[in-house]
């Protein structure tokens, strides 16, 4: 056990050691993996915002539906069942004489006198709990159903569109995540590769007096771990201070809009899961990088 | 002491890339606890013989029996654990020049797993065995031919192998430094150490008089 601690802190001091050797390239590359992991990072966090704002705007999606010519407590009826509906938040019933006088009143008392009889129909105007578009062409449909329904209108566009752009955003975010992630592996499999080039000697004479390759492996595993970590930290910061910055600017445009929206960043756990990645990516791309030093020695 | 040898070599011919044969059908048996010269002429294919011997090289045929173990068909995740009950001195020195004497001998411990005082204290010894306890804080590079090649030997014997194999360990000696170690390759060999020991040296093999192996153009003539 005092052994085994002793040898992985051997190795951590041989990474140390690397790291004094060349500080100035390894802080560089550092801040090249923060900008990496910075990109998905924020773009993620950028798309959780949006959805949220998204989502507290409210949006006005309604099912309209004009009758044909029934009876208005043939209307009323179906009215009075799609309230019970779990997916319905409100329905108003317009009738014909409704309409007329909501004509009116709107000033348009003139045509509405010019009209030899009333042309308006019974109208419903459901508005759901939840505006995606799923739930909205559900209910549409249900009421469509109904004989007495001539006409259903459902404005789903926007939602869809919106819909349509996060899940781009999402899907960018996973792209961005899996080019940046083998770039990581990439960036830290080169710093390993030159090491390695420094330290041949030494991985030779090591090998001659009996190194396993797991003994070689270590260091150059820790460094790259280590590398992954410290770029994975500053691609966080790099997030953090991103929000920061724009903090300001979101809060007196959310004022603009008579609301209060507040920035939010990385949780906890996606932190972690962030520094988690840029870590194993690092220990990946060195492993790959020895892996590669130790076949060609033979 | 035992029915098989040590070392057994049987029909080993090396080629390297290119054609060149090193060695051509060479067959020897070596004790447990004897102490072998290997000579002569440069080229002849000493380095090559003790490099098979360790598995740094296989042999192109024949084989080659070491503790029982069949070197030429070793598998490369044994050779580490096969490589460490071996003390290898090589002509080229290989050491390293980025870190300390006393570093330098230490790793054949770390590798082991022999670490903290116990490790220093075996590092000592070896240093003061090869006259060099006083030079452990000093770059290998400051060291003069001599110096290198003790301690060299240093590395060799830290971890108290069973067998040594030393490619010409007395090369950058004058005589009193080649007198000094051969000195202690008896007294390693006194208390059971194999050796193996290849050399230009006919005058030092005369004094010491052990067992004279000696290759000619890949051949062993004697
Ligand atoms: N890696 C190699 N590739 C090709 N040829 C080699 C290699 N190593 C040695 N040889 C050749 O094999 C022959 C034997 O070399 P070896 O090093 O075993 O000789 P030696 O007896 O140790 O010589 P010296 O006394 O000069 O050290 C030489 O002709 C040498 O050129
Ligand atoms: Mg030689």
């Amino acid at each position: 056990m005092k052994a085994w601690l002793a040898h992985h802190l051997h190795s951590l001091k041989i990474a140390a050691e690397q790291f004094r050797a060349a500080p100035v390239a390894t802080l560089f590359t550092i801040l090249v993996i923060g900008v990496a992991v910075s990109l998905p990072a924020g773009l993620y966090v950028l798309l959780g915002n949006l959805e949220r704002a998204a989502g507290g705007v409210k949006p006005q999606a309604e099912v309209t539906a004009f009758f044909k010519e029934v009876d208005e407590a043939k209307a009323r009826a179906l009215a009075g069942s799609l309230k019970k509906h779990d997916d319905v938040a409100e329905v108003r019933f317009v009738s014909k004489s409704d309409g007329i006088k909501r004509l009116e009143s709107a000033g348009l008392a003139e045509v509405a006198a010019g009209l030899p009889e009333n042309p308006l129909p019974h109208t419903l105007i459901v508005t759901p709990r939840e505006a995606t578009p799923a739930i909205l062409e559900s209910l549409a449909a249900r009421i469509k159903d109904n004989p007495d329904v001539e006409r259903v209108l459902v404005d789903t566009d926007w939602i869809k569109r919106l819909a349509a752009l996060m899940q781009l955003g999402r899907d960018l975010v996973g792209m961005l995540i899996v080019v940046l992630g083998v770039a990581l592996a990439a960036i830290t499999a080169n710093t390993i590769r030159l090491q390695i080039y420094a330290q041949e000697d030494a991985i030779e004479v090591a090998r001659l007096i009996g190194a396993t390759d797991r003994f070689i492996r270590r260091p150059f595993l820790y460094f790259g771990g280590i590398q992954g970590l410290a770029g994975g930290l500053a691609g966080w910061a790099l997030v953090i201070a991103g929000g920061r910055l724009l903090e300001a600017s979101v809060a007196q445009v959310a004022a603009a809009y008579g609301s209060h929206f507040h920035l939010a960043g990385l949780s906890l756990p996606e932190s972690g899961l962030l520094l988690l990645l840029s870590t194993a990516l690092g220990w990946l791309g060195a492993y790959f990088a020895v892996g590669r030093a130790l076949r060609q020695g033979g | 002491m035992s029915a098989q040898p040590l070392i057994e070599i049987s029909e080993v011919t090396k080629r390297y890339p290119g054609g060149h044969e090193a060695l051509s059908n060479i067959s020897l048996g070596i004790e447990q606890g004897e102490m072998v010269f290997l000579t002569g002429h440069s080229g002849a294919g000493k380095s090559t013989l003790l490099k098979l011997i360790a598995a740094i090289e296989r042999p192109t045929s024949g084989h080659i029996i070491v503790n029982g173990q069949n070197v030429g068909r070793m598998k490369r995740p044994a050779l580490p654990f096969f490589r460490r009950n071996i003390g290898l001195i090589f002509q080229d020195h290989k050491l390293l020049y980025d870190r300390s004497v006393f570093d330098n001998v230490l790793m054949p411990l770390h590798i082991q797993g022999v670490i903290g005082n116990d490790a220093a204290r075996r590092v000592r010894a070896a240093l003061d065995k090869v006259g060099l306890l006083n030079k452990e804080r000093a770059r290998p590079i400051t060291l003069s031919g001599g110096e290198q090649q003790r301690l060299c030997i240093a590395r060799a014997i830290v971890s108290r192998p069973a067998l040594v194999l030393a490619d010409e360990p007395t090369a950058n000696l004058d005589d009193a430094y080649a007198r000094d170690i051969m000195d202690m390759f008896r007294a390693f060999n006194e208390v059971g150490v194999t050796l193996i020991i290849s050399t230009h040296d006919q005058d030092l093999i005369g004094r010491y008089g052990g067992r004279k192996v000696t290759l000619a153009y890949g051949k062993q003539v004697s």
